[in-house]
């Protein structure tokens, strides 16, 4: 990493997904907003340099898969796919509406561009390797990134699946991991902790390397690499700020999963995202 | 039952490239042929079967009909959520194929007594359940497993089950059979059950359910209608189970014919022995469901 996540400062794209979030928590006062805040460097670089994708075809055969694993931070993928044309933008005001198709996590038959619903944690990876094993069967060409979780690494499901990927050897195959060392009671050290995190990856096969999550450049360069190494499926562990851009929400676990959002704190949210 | 089932698959797999099967950590030698003729389309995955149901349903979302294979027990219990979430809501073509379901692996204790296996698949929506009598059903049912639609789970017996089912009956998926047709009782039964049923009273309409979700509604509430005595058996729990399922059906039909559940109790079985000797156990025999009848009969 060439500096620490906290000392990048957000670029106008990243403040303007930012407020695409804050728009649909507007409408429905709640959400996840720090896991998804954590998250949007990560969905921005595959959606505007890596992933290949139609919205107005989201099921074209050889659009690149990208599942979020981490259901739980879909407000920053449902700016992405707002973003790209997937749906009308208007769709974030009906967010956790009787009559809107975006929930507190995201389904698949409901949304455009949404791969697998998710939202159960640790469900992404075994589905990935799924799809990634039928590319192979199909000799088709479309690679699958899997967006997950510290958090979610604590279900045993993960490391079932990373053991099949690495088996299968999977190298059309990556897993983004959302590190802001956060969950919704305390630090992932204090609950059940990962470290080490890079060694555990790297031991179940998998080419590891650990970036700054909100450096986009960084991203960039990295992700336009994989497979880092050949026939290997590849884990890049994103450093971030659970609740980046933020500074009220910044490592505010209050800011995990808010309810009951006020005008005041909506204004706060705007305010403080121009001050980042 | 077994056998047939896996050979089945190996055909279907022959004429259908969208055909995948997968098992977990199966013995030896299992689907050789399968594995030396389509070795891209065969899968052991080991004992991680949380994983293999996610997996299963991302080939599924691309286009496979995946035929999973373990015990019955672990195919559905083990890994609940996944079969709700990635298989269920998602609604897609596989099937899970339970091995021992019921009181098959009697000596192995709890840990693989598959005895809620029907009672948790029904309740999870999109889900068919389907329980055959014998291989020969089997083998007509996996016939018509090949397009359904959603995910099915399929209640395997122990292999070398009694033919029951006539060789000449037809196999749809959602539909009820009538083995026999008597008079005044009617006893309802799924999966290897119906050879109990058969032998129990020979004056009672037997008819063989294999599908338990969803439930021919019509041929159920047509025999009910015509008894007044009606009993269901079931290697399984009570709680939950087909008996459950039947009466709730005849209940809300405004049905109430002198009515019994013959099924495992709300308990782990607490002995090993065989299969045949649990179900004595719990009165799963001939006898006892004759017994029954009669005390119903009586009242």
């Amino acid at each position: 990493m060439k500096c620490s996540p906290s000392e990048i400062t957000l670029d106008q794209r990243s403040r303007d997904l930012r407020r695409l979030v804050i728009r649909a928590i507007a409408a429905a006062r709640r959400g996840h907003v720090g896991s998804s805040f954590s998250l949007i460097e990560m969905l921005r670089v595959l959606y505007d340099d890596v992933l290949r994708f139609d919205p107005k075809n989201p099921q074209w055969s050889q659009r690149d898969r990208c599942i979020l694993s981490k259901g739980h931070g879909c407000l920053a993928l449902y700016a992405l796919l707002a973003d790209k044309g997937f749906f009308p933008v208007e769709e974030l005001d009906k967010f956790c509406k009787p009559d809107g198709i975006l929930g507190g996590h995201p389904e698949r038959h409901k949304v455009p561009g949404v791969e697998a619903s998710t939202g159960s944690l640790g469900h992404g990876l075994p589905i990935g390797v799924g799809m990634a094993l039928n590319a192979r069967m199909e000799k088709a060409n479309y690679r699958v990134f899997v967006v997950g979780s510290d958090g979610e690494s604590q279900e045993g499901s993960v490391w079932e699946a990373a053991m099949a990927a690495a088996h299968h050897k999977l190298g059309h195959l990556t897993v983004l991991l959302d590190y802001n060392k956060q969950q919704s009671y305390g630090t992932i050290a204090e609950v059940l902790g990962l470290e080490p995190l890079s060694e555990k990856w790297r031991s179940f096969g998998f080419a590891v390397t650990e970036v700054n999550g909100h450096d986009v450049a960084e991203l960039r360069d990295v992700v336009a690499r994989v497979p880092l190494e050949p026939q290997k499926p590849t884990c890049i562990i994103c450093h971030t700020i659970k609740g980046k851009g933020v500074r009220m929400c910044e490592g505010n676990l209050k800011w995990h999963h808010k309810t009951k959002i006020s005008d005041e704190e909506i204004q706060a949210l705007y305010d403080g995202l121009e001050a980042a | 039952m077994r056998q047939t089932c896996l050979k089945m698959i190996y055909e279907l797999a022959k004429q259908d490239p969208r055909v995948v099967f997968v098992g977990s950590d199966l013995g030896t030698g299992t689907l050789e042929q399968f594995k030396t003729e389509m070795p891209e389309r065969y899968f052991m995955e080991g004992v991680s079967e949380q994983s293999i149901v996610g997996m299963a349903a991302g080939l599924a979302l691309e286009g496979k009909i995946v035929y999973f294979n373990t015990i019955a027990t672990f195919i559905t219990r083990r890994c609940f959520d996944q079969v709700a979430v990635d298989l269920c809501l998602h609604n897609l073509p596989v099937r899970l194929i339970g091995s021992g379901g019921g009181l098959v692996y009697a000596p192995l204790g709890p840990t693989h007594l598959a005895t809620e296996d029907i009672a948790i698949m029904r309740a999870l929506p999109n889900m068919t359940v389907v329980a055959p009598a014998d291989a020969n059903e089997m083998r007509r049912f996996m016939l018509r497993s090949l397009n359904h639609p959603g995910p099915i789970y399929i209640r395997l017996g122990k292999g070398g089950d009694p033919i029951v089912t006539p060789d000449d009956q037809p196999f749809a998926i959602g539909r009820a059979y009538r083995l026999r047709e008597g008079k005044d009782v009617l006893i309802l039964t799924t999966g290897i059950c119906a050879t109990v049923a058969l032998d129990a009273v020979p004056q009672a309409t037997v008819v063989h359910v294999p599908t338990i979700k969803p439930l021919d509604t019509e041929t159920i509430l047509t025999e009910a209608a015509k008894a007044r005595v009606v009993v269901t058996i079931e290697e399984g729990t009570l709680s939950g189970g087909f008996g459950s399922a039947i009466a709730e059906l005849l209940l809300e039909a405004g049905l109430t014919p002198r009515f019994r559940r013959l099924g495992i109790p709300d308990v782990f079985p607490d002995q090993y022995g065989s299969q045949a000797s649990l179900m004595e156990r719990y009165g799963l025999t001939p006898a006892c469901v004759a017994a029954t009848v009669q005390q119903l009969q009586r009242n």
